[in-house]
Order: C-alpha cells, then structure tokens, then sequence
C-alpha cells in the first residue's frame, strides 16, 4: 500500500469535527509556520517540495506562488479551486467531506506564505453539503483562534470564506473563477496578464487546487525534502485518484506517484480489477479531458517500458500514444464498452459547459457533438470521422481556455485508437455491442 | 519617453511603442494586417474572442528566441523586442483562421444579398478571403426571430457571431447596460432582459459596432444597398457628442446617419441617438465633402467616375428593326 499523507487519518471517527482533528496532529502546521518560519521559508519548503498542482496542469506550486507579485502594494488573495465537476473525478469532494480541517489548515499556511489576509474556497455550488461542512468547520476554527486576528499571537490575521459557485464547469478554469468569485459572468480572461499579477479584483492572487492546498501542512511539517523523496522523477509525493467505471472497487485512492498502472487497476488496495472479470479495454487516466489509452498503452508505453501513475510517465509518447494524469479521474472501460457512445456522452458535455465566448469552442463543440450523435445513432458517414479529427485540430489550442482542448483531445484520441470501432458504427450501426447488452437507448432523432 | 521595440512581421519590421499589441503594429506596418471581429480599438478590453486574428510567433523576444507554443490571438498579445510574427507568410495561421471563419459561417448565413450590413461586413470580407464554397455543417441551425429592442434598433440574432462588441459599446458609452449575452456555448445569444427595450441616448452605437447585420437601424434598413448611396462628412453643433457624423444620401435625401469609422471600420468618436435619427434634413448639418473611401471597398462602387470607353460601332451590323 502506498504511504498516506492526506488521507491518513480520514477513517479516524470524529476526524471532521476540530478535537478530534488536533488530536490526530491538526494545525501543527500552522504553529510551526507561524511561529517558527517566516511566508518565504514556508514558500522555499513547498518549492523544495516539488509538489505539482493537482487540479490537472500539474505546474510547479512553488514556482506559481513565487510569481505573486509581492511588489504590489495591493492586496493578496489566495482561493481554493474548490469548483471540482470534470466527469470521473470526484477526489476533491472526498476530502472536504471527510477531513474538512486538512483543507483548511493548508488554508491558513498557505495564505501566511503568502501574505494574504483575506482567502476564499470556492466551492462547486451544487456540493451544498460539503459548503455547510466546510462553514462549520471554518467557524470552530475561528473559535479555536486559527483564523481571525492575531492567529495565536502571531500578528497574522486571516479571513477565509466559502463561495458556492453557479454550477458551471468553466469557472474551474482560474481565471473564469476569479470572475464568478467577483459577481460576473464566468467567462475565462484572457492571459495574460496571469492572476499571480491581476487576478481578484484586480490584486495579486494565487488559485489552487484543494488536493494541492491539503498538501501543505504535511510539506510544512516534515519538510520540502521528506515529501520529494517521495514519487517518481518531478512527480514527487502522493495523489488522489479518483477511480470508476467497470472496477470492482471504484473510489477514492491516496497513491504515491510512480505506482505502476497495471497495479492500481488488478491489485485489491486499489481498483481490485475489472468487473464481471473482463477484459481491460480502455482507460482515461485523467479525467474526461484527457486523450483516453487502449489497454496495450495504458499498462505499457509504446517503447515496451510499464506505464507508472505519474505525471511524466502518463505523458510518455505525447499524445500520439500517451495520455496526462489530470486531475487524477481515472475511469476503466471494460471489453463491453462503446467507446462511440461513451465519446459522446462526453462530447455532450463539453458543448454544455462550453462558456460561449470563443467562436472556436462555442461552435466546434457543438458540432462534434452533432456529429458523434449522429455516428451513434445510426446515421453516420464514413466521412464523419474525419471531419470529426479535422472539427477537433481546428478547436484545439485555437480556445481562449483549455476547455477547447478539454473537448478536442478526446475525439481525436478514440479516433486514433479505436477507428475500426466508429467505422464499425458506421457501417453496421446496430452491431453495437452496447447497445445489444444494455438496451437500445433509441432517442429522437 | 520608453525605448521602441521592434516587431517584424511577415518579413517586415517596424518599432513600436511598449503596449502595443501584435494587430496595432501590424495596422501601422500597413499590408494584410490580422482580420479582428471582436476587437474594437476605441473600446477598451475587446478581444481575444473572436479568435480571427491568431498568428504565429515565431521568436517571441530577442531575449528569448523560441517561438511560442500556440498561435496567440494578436489584438491582445503585446509585442515584445525582437518578436518576430507570422501571419500571412504562415500556413498554420491561414488554416487556422480557415477553420474559425468555418466556425463562424455555421450559425452566419450568407445571405447578403438581403442583408443589410451587406458591403459593409467584416465577416463577408473574412469569408471572401478564407471561406470555402460549400460546408461539411449538415446539422440544424439556430432560428430567432427578430426583435426590436427599442425604437431604433432591430436585433436579427440568426446573424450574430456574438463577438460582445456591442455589449463592450453599450457598457461604456451609456449609463446603464440593459442587454448582454443570455446562455452559454453556442445557445448564447444577445438579448435584453426579458426583451426590454434599449433606450439611452447612445443606444445606437451599437449597430455601428456589430461586425455583421445582427443589429439594424430601424431608420434605414432596407431602404438602400450601401453602394447605391451616397456618403458625405458632416457635422453639428451637438450638446451631447462630437456631432462629427457621416450622413448616407439618395438623391438630396439623407437616408442613414452613421459615425464616422476609420482605416479599420471602427468609429473613434461615437455620436448621440439625436444626430443619428433625428436630424434627417440637410439642413440640420453642414456638409464637409463627398466622404474618402477605400477603392477597394464595394461603397467605392459608383463613386468613382471610370475612364469613359466609347463602345466599337460595328458598321457592318444589319438592323433587323424597320
């Protein structure tokens, strides 16, 4: 089993409520941060550390706060990419849930390294039950002197709030957050200027992922070094992944960076193997955005090497055979899935979500979408799938946001991959072996 | 005063102040300068949406010579020295803006001939120089029905490609903002809430900023095709604009009063409701000239007196007529 540095203590009755959690070694970080460190000691360890952001670039987190503009005499914010809705990855919600207090002491370290007085979580509007946990939970902080002034005599004085957002996929995108968090619409801005310069009304800001911030106090704790020497190459320390589809064991995983793929699919500590004891098909290993794996490259790269759960080892052969960690959602299809269907069910996604601002992903969304429905249901062309590869080329990195290349890397990886399955759809539309096993989910057309 | 930068583009270089962005330096530069559909200079934070104007880096500094990784959208990338640009010399670029004028054309019909901002249009233009004679877009289309928004403006949203610029125009030329893009992803559309009207004294700055025929004047539409009128600068005495106008004649009728626009087709100072719907006699202005216009551009037509060739009689024609 991999070591736990988030979710050691998630099991631990009472974990959610704030004796417990100090009990357990809570807020330690945060005296020794505040006492004994000074904001740029605590930036040095997170960048010593390594740790990549978790939301799904993966970018260095100690570099992005060391390009806050400290100069400016603005205020500085810190927010919590809370805002967590990409199909398959449900990780982040699982934390706050479980063990709101880790989140929320990474706050108040991180925000101290920082220099920001004023933080917010923002939080996807639909989870109102994690935003009550976390409001509870942040008001026994308060009472227990960790946020307010004077954080235990130290000088340091810190607010947090909770945000529910509207409920749109977008504002998980930073910039589009910091919109919504300012009361507008949530489209992305355009960049730059980058939010570590302009970002919440128009001040100095930092925004990361809750899996990110929750690292924190471990790193402050143990040390930059302690967490490094943890994972594989510049994939240092743990991950959640957040594991579904045809497993027997789909839920929420601590694993530590480099664990084989192959292992965390068959082994019982984690996916326990594909259902019903099929055959492994296909995997995405990152989320719904990220170009999906058939199984011979998903457990090995194209030079014969294992596939590791890392960020680098995910990423070998680009996206011509390889894939990205993501957000961590990684969802199994077993030999029984459509990979037609379940394509368009995310296409159907993407062009809901889209924002609208930019002519490329309002319209090109759409239209694959268009497209893969109609391949699935039967009235397809065999030259709908290259229109579908060349719709995609024309979206992908021509978008404002990554959204465009949320919603054009899949297409074009299932099309690489699995050809012979759309044309199959084409010419024999009701082959589909889905469809034969789990009905004919005949919709108008 | 702040050192120039220089920035070649597509082989030609020219300085350039800091601050200004790609598409800036590339008007300067003169030529095929990047198309732009959302941004618009006279109106601050437009851009980057329309993603017509994307080019290729290809050294983004002196400092730092590697080319970027993506084509950035020029009308919000600022140039930096020794950036060095691509954008017609470059087959990536022109593919790319292939695809969005495709993109765009899906809920954009073509339909000139009866529209109103025909001769006028960016995106004709733009389809002109990048379209494709037929569509692979076999899928159903959006349909609205026109509304009026106001007693100026008629709103067609079939033919809106949603570039926000009359969203940016109505949020810093009037009070208050009563429309603005409803929905998200290709649902969005332009509307006022709940179909309210548009009612300040500026409302009409919007039709001038709308790339294509989605906003109409009320005034004027379909009573002309714009080659067939007659552009004149005019100006007036006018307490709340600059009065400097362009008045669009049928014979001795003034049929449209518009702002005057630039090299690029953007108005640089916007005029009140009053001078553009009101003052309809001619004597309400005084008149400059005859307005410049492009050559190139199809309001040149019949505006030019073209060199007179006296037809070949053919002496040995019979004349069938009695």
């Amino acid at each position: 089993m991999s070591k736990k540095l988030l979710l050691e203590h998630v099991d631990k009755e009472g974990i959610q409520y704030i004796d417990t959690y100090i009990k357990f070694g809570g807020y330690a970080s945060v005296t020794k941060a505040l006492k004994s460190l000074s904001p740029d000691q605590v930036v040095e360890e997170v960048k010593t550390s390594g740790l990549r952001g978790r939301g799904g670039a993966g970018f260095p987190t100690g570099m992005k706060w060391s390009f806050l503009d400290k100069k400016s005499d603005k205020p500085k914010y810190l927010v919590c990419n809370a805002d967590e809705s990409e199909p398959g990855t449900f990780k982040d919600r699982y934390l706050m849930e479980k063990i709101p207090h880790l989140l929320i002491e990474g706050m108040i370290v991180s925000s101290f390294a920082l220099n920001a007085n004023t933080s917010y979580i923002y939080v996807r509007g639909e989870m109102m039950y994690v935003i009550k946990i976390l409001e509870r939970a942040i008001a026994e902080a308060y009472s227990k002197g960790y946020l307010g002034k004077n954080i235990m005599g130290s000088g340091y004085d810190l607010n947090l709030y909770v945000q529910p957002g509207g409920g749109a996929y977008i504002c998980g995108e930073e910039t589009a957050l910091l919109e919504s968090l300012e009361g507008k619409r949530g489209n992305p801005r355009n960049k730059p200027p980058f939010p570590a310069v302009w970002g919440l009304y128009g001040c100095p800001t930092v925004v990361n992922n809750v899996e990110t911030i929750a690292a924190v106090p471990w790193i402050v704790n143990q040390g930059g070094a302690a967490y490094a020497a943890i994972g594989v190459g510049k994939s240092t320390g743990t991950k959640l992944i957040s594991a579904c589809g045809n497993i027997n064991n789909p839920g929420v995983y601590e694993i530590e960076l480099g664990l084989p793929v192959e292992e965390f699919i068959y082994s019982d500590n984690y996916c326990g193997g594909i259902t019903n004891s099929r055959e492994l098909k296909a995997v995405v290993p990152g989320g719904s955005s990220v170009p999906i794996l058939p199984k011979d490259l998903i457990l090995k790269t194209a030079a014969g090497d294992s596939r590791l759960m890392s960020y680098e080892s995910l990423a070998e052969g680009g996206f011509v055979s390889g894939s990205m960690l993501g957000s961590g959602g990684f969802i199994v299809f077993d030999d029984q899935a459509c990979i037609v269907r379940n394509l368009w069910n995310f296409t159907r996604f993407y062009h809901h979500e889209s924002c609208g601002q930019c002519s490329p992903c309002r319209e090109g969304t759409g239209w694959m979408e268009k497209v893969l429905h109609r391949i699935e249901y039967g009235h397809g062309k065999m030259t709908d799938i290259d229109l579908l590869v060349d719709v995609a080329k024309n979206i992908e990195g021509k978008t404002i946001c990554p959204l465009g290349d949320a919603a054009a890397w899949p297409v074009a990886s299932a099309i690489r991959h699995f050809r012979s399955e759309f044309e199959d759809h084409v010419r024999n539309p009701d082959s589909c072996l889905a469809k034969h096993l789990h009905g004919d989910f005949a919709l108008a057309h | 005063m702040s050192e120039l930068l220089k920035v070649t583009i597509d082989g030609r270089s020219i300085e350039v102040p800091p601050g200004t962005t790609i598409l800036q330096a590339a008007r300067q530069l003169g030529g095929k300068y990047p198309p732009a559909m959302c941004y618009y200079s006279s109106l601050e934070n437009t851009g980057g949406k329309c993603r017509v104007c994307l080019v290729k880096v290809a050294q983004a500094s002196e400092a730092n010579p590697r080319p970027m990784p993506k084509l950035v959208a020029s009308c919000i990338t600022r140039v930096e020295n020794g950036m060095v640009v691509e954008n017609e010399t470059n087959q990536e670029v022109i593919n790319a803006r292939n695809g969005v004028v495709e993109f765009l054309l899906i809920n954009h019909p073509l339909d000139c001939p009866v529209c109103d901002q025909a001769g006028e249009c960016d995106l004709q233009n733009l389809s002109f120089d990048h379209g494709k004679e037929n569509t692979r877009y076999e899928e159903g289309r959006r349909e609205f029905d026109k509304i009026d928004i106001g007693p100026y403006v008629q709103l067609h949203m079939t033919r809106c490609i949603l570039c926000y610029r009359c969203v940016y125009a109505a949020e810093q030329l009037t009070n208050q903002r009563v429309h603005g893009v409803l929905n998200r992803g290709d649902v969005s559309e332009i509307s006022t809430y709940i179909k309210n009207a548009i009612d300040n004294d500026f409302s009409g700055n919007i039709i001038d900023v709308c790339p294509v025929g989605a906003l109409t004047d009320k005034t004027y539409r379909f009573k002309q095709r714009v080659w067939f009128s007659k552009p004149f600068d005019a100006h007036r005495e006018c307490s709340h604009c600059c009065g400097k106008t362009v008045l669009w004649l049928k014979g001795d009728n003034i049929i449209r009063v518009t702002a005057r626009k630039n090299e690029f087709g953007e108005v640089e100072e916007f005029i009140c409701n009053s001078c553009r719907f009101e003052k309809r006699d001619i004597s309400d202005w005084i008149v400059e000239g005859p307005r410049k216009v492009d050559q190139e551009s199809v309001i040149a037509s019949n505006k030019y007196e073209l060199p007179v060739i006296s037809p070949a009689v053919n002496v040995d024609a019979k004349f069938v007529s009695e």
